[in-house]
């Protein structure tokens, strides 16, 4: 039988997985996806509140935030373009000109 | 008319404003031409208020011109308001009225000056303060003026600012000074503890209605504080030492604000406070003691100096002690009378000495002087009745206000005042004749080269020494004994507490009319003696001054040497402080102040150095810090809720 705690483990790895992807990593492509990572299993355990408690709000809720996950993707991917065109790199660690 | 008073101390300022900021740019006719002008529209002024009062009926001659409220604060109250009484108005006249002349001539003095607009600045500024300081009707506005004009007093002293003896002397004027206003400072706070209230009117009314008992110990600390700063403005012993060392600064400045005017601004505090001072008979034995001691011992200073300025420099401090003396006395009209003369003479034979320097291209040692009174005839004849008036011979200016003095000392006081005075007055008459023979009889011991240069003043320099000379003829008819026209005037502001300024007049009908005539005879006698000892010395004899130098090496030297007082205040006073002052700055200022300043701004660099390795500037190692909080909190809400 699988429970609760079972989606929301898998919501939990899912999640620190993506923490750690975006600390650790310096492609910003790879960090990007990390956060789609983070922002899809808060969306699991939505889902799996959502089902365990009979209530169709968690659901609403994920609706909401994959359409503006979708959103926030293609100004990220588009943001990621620009830089990649301005200085022939994804690395984060090169995006300093702010830096004094 | 009264009502134009705030006008007498609206131009100079003006003058001031305009020649300090746009002097630069101006030519040099127009510099003097402001400054001359507006002097002379403060001049022309204070006659309109002079004329408004005599117009008043005696008792209502003070009229008060509130302008505006200064300081409010609690009970505190300092307005900025003038008073014209006979006694401002009075010195008012004399400071524009001697000003204006001392203006005029000074376009001529300082003519190829590259500070010219620079000097008519300081000097309208000058006037300006000294208006203050005699017109205002409250004592802060007073302090204020009497600040201000030992600023221009610093300012001008120092005009020659690349000499070092002219900024040192600067330094010495404003530094005693300090001494001086410090207890004139604590003075007023003392008048406005005692009596709430610092303006003249209220104040003065307040100590004459019988509230304080004559002695009173609060009023007799009052009146030696003010003392204080009297003595030191008015350069009196033991603050004296600022005035010979001040004629580094120009001479017309000498003869305006270190003779004629600023250096009597003590006279005037003290006659201004006469009501206070009437009540202590304390100070008042104090201030005729110094008076007449500084009199006597500025004169024997005065009998061996050789630079002509500084012999009329200790002349100055010496007639000085004299008006003291007659405040000390009771008798402030003759010290107003002397003030009046003396700014005359004095301003006079300083405009004199400026004329003999100006001749000479800036020589002012009268060993290297003699026979100059066929070159200059002007300034020979001007300097001549100045000379006479100084030392007391009648019907000159100098002889009635001197007589006056020793009369009321002789009266009022006891003989010793009038026997001290009158030896002063013997010493006076030979330094000054001593002067006048060094400088224009017997043979000429000036330089070849300076000799080819000689030259008598121009008339912008000549016209006020004429006009002075005039003065000093005429000026002591204003006070003639039995019919003053001056103690008449006066009698408002020093009459309103019975026993003092008839006493005199009393005095002559109770002795007849044998004292005062007594009187003016022996002090006639004894200027002629004074003058008639120089003769011998400086003309007839000449060998005589060295043989007597060897005879009394001792005293000459101690006199030559000034009694050795700088060097005695520069022991006790001076080097001490400085070497306090020292130590004060290497352990107490550089050690422990700088010190701990610097200690914490090296403790918050060394923390920061740490704690900037916080700051990467990667956002990835914010994130992880955000994650290591979240982490935490996490824990922390799990335990606490176990």
């Amino acid at each position: 039988m699988i429970t609760l705690t079972h989606y929301l483990v898998l919501s939990a790895i899912l999640f620190s997985i993506g923490v750690v992807g975006v600390l650790i990593r310096r492609d910003a492509i790879v960090i990007f996806m990390c956060i789609e990572l983070m922002l899809n299993a808060v969306n699991l355990s939505f889902v799996a509140f959502a089902h365990f408690l009979h209530s169709m709000e968690g659901q609403m809720f994920v609706f909401f935030s994959m359409t503006v996950a979708a959103a926030e993707a293609t100004v990220g991917l588009a943001i990621i373009i620009a830089m990649f065109r301005n200085k022939d790199t994804v690395n984060v660690d090169n995006m300093n000109i702010m830096k004094w | 008319m009264l009502d134009l008073v705030a006008f007498i101390l609206l131009f100079p300022l003006a003058g001031s404003a305009i020649n300090g900021l746009f002097g630069r740019r101006l030519r040099k006719e127009s510099v003097g031409y402001i400054a001359c002008g507006a002097i002379g529209l403060s001049f022309f002024v204070s006659i309109l208020v002079f004329s408004g009062l005599l117009a008043l009926p005696p008792e209502q001659r003070i009229f008060e011109k509130h302008l505006f409220s200064w300081i409010q604060s609690g009970s505190f109250n300092a307005a900025a308001g003038f008073q014209a009484d006979p006694l401002s108005s009075l010195m008012s006249l004399i400071v524009t009225g001697v000003g204006f002349l001392i203006h005029i001539y000074s376009i001529g003095y300082m003519h190829e000056d590259k500070g010219y607009h620079r000097y008519f600045s300081y000097l309208n500024l000058f006037t300006f303060s000294m208006l203050l300081l005699v017109l205002s009707n409250n004592f802060l506005l007073m302090f204020v003026g009497w600040e201000a004009v030992g600023l221009c007093s610093y300012l001008l002293i120092g005009f020659w600012f690349e000499k070092k003896s002219a900024s040192d002397a600067a330094k010495k004027a404003f530094v005693v000074n300090r001494v001086g206003d410090f207890g004139f400072a604590l003075g007023i706070m003392m008048i406005f503890l005692t009596f709430h209230s610092i303006d003249f009117t209220e104040v003065f009314n307040a100590a004459s209605h019988g509230k304080f008992a004559i002695g009173d110990v609060t009023i007799t600390i009052i009146t030696l504080l003010l003392f204080m700063g009297a003595a030191g403005k008015s350069a009196q012993i033991p603050l004296y030492t600022w005035l010979p060392d001040a004629m580094e600064g120009p001479t017309p400045v000498s003869a305006l604000i270190h003779a004629a005017t600023m250096v009597t601004a003590g006279i005037y505090m003290i006659a201004r406070s006469n009501v206070l001072y009437m009540l202590s008979p304390f100070t008042m034995t104090i201030v005729a003691s110094i008076g007449a001691a500084t009199a006597l011992f500025a004169a024997s200073i005065g009998l061996m100096q050789n630079d002509i300025k500084r012999v009329l420099a200790y002349s100055t401090i010496s007639q000085l002690g004299y008006m003291f003396l007659a405040c000390g006395v009771g008798a402030f009209t003759a010290g107003i009378f002397h003030l009046m003369t003396h700014a005359f003479f004095k301003a006079l034979l300083f405009l004199g000495s400026g004329s003999v320097i100006h001749a000479l291209s800036g020589e002012q040692d009268m060993r290297k002087m003699g026979g100059l009174k066929n070159h200059i005839p002007v300034t020979y004849k001007t300097f001549f009745i100045g000379t006479v008036a100084i030392a007391g011979i009648p019907p000159f200016a100098g002889f009635f206000s001197k007589d006056e003095i020793l009369l009321e000392a002789f009266v009022k006081g006891n003989v010793i005042y009038w026997a001290i005075g009158a030896v002063a007055a013997f010493l006076t008459a030979f330094y000054m004749f001593r002067l006048l023979f060094m400088t224009f009889h017997g043979e000429s011991r000036v330089d070849h080269h300076v000799k080819e240069h000689l030259h008598e003043s121009p008339r912008n320099m000549t016209v006020p020494l004429m006009i002075l000379a005039g003065l000093s003829i005429v000026g002591g008819f204003l006070g003639l004994p039995g019919a003053s026209a001056l103690n008449h005037f006066l009698s408002p502001v020093f009459g309103g507490h019975g026993h003092n300024e008839m006493h005199g007049s009393e005095a002559s009908s109770h002795h007849g009319i044998g004292l005062p005539s007594l009187m003016m005879v022996v002090s006639t006698l004894i200027a002629i003696g004074g003058i008639w000892l120089a003769y011998q010395m400086y003309v007839k004899r000449q060998e005589l001054p060295k043989k007597l130098a060897e005879r009394f090496a001792l005293p000459y030297k101690v006199l030559l040497n000034k009694y050795y007082v700088d060097e005695i205040y520069d022991a006790v006073f001076v080097n001490p402080i400085k070497k306090i002052s020292v130590q004060l700055w290497k352990r107490v200022d550089a050690m422990m102040i700088d010190g701990s300043v610097n200690g914490v701004a090296r403790f918050f660099t060394g923390t920061s150095n740490v704690f900037r390795l916080l700051q990467t500037g990667y956002v990835r190692n914010y994130a992880f810090y955000i994650v290591v909080g979240c982490i935490f909190i996490l824990i922390l809400t799990t335990w606490l809720n176990k």
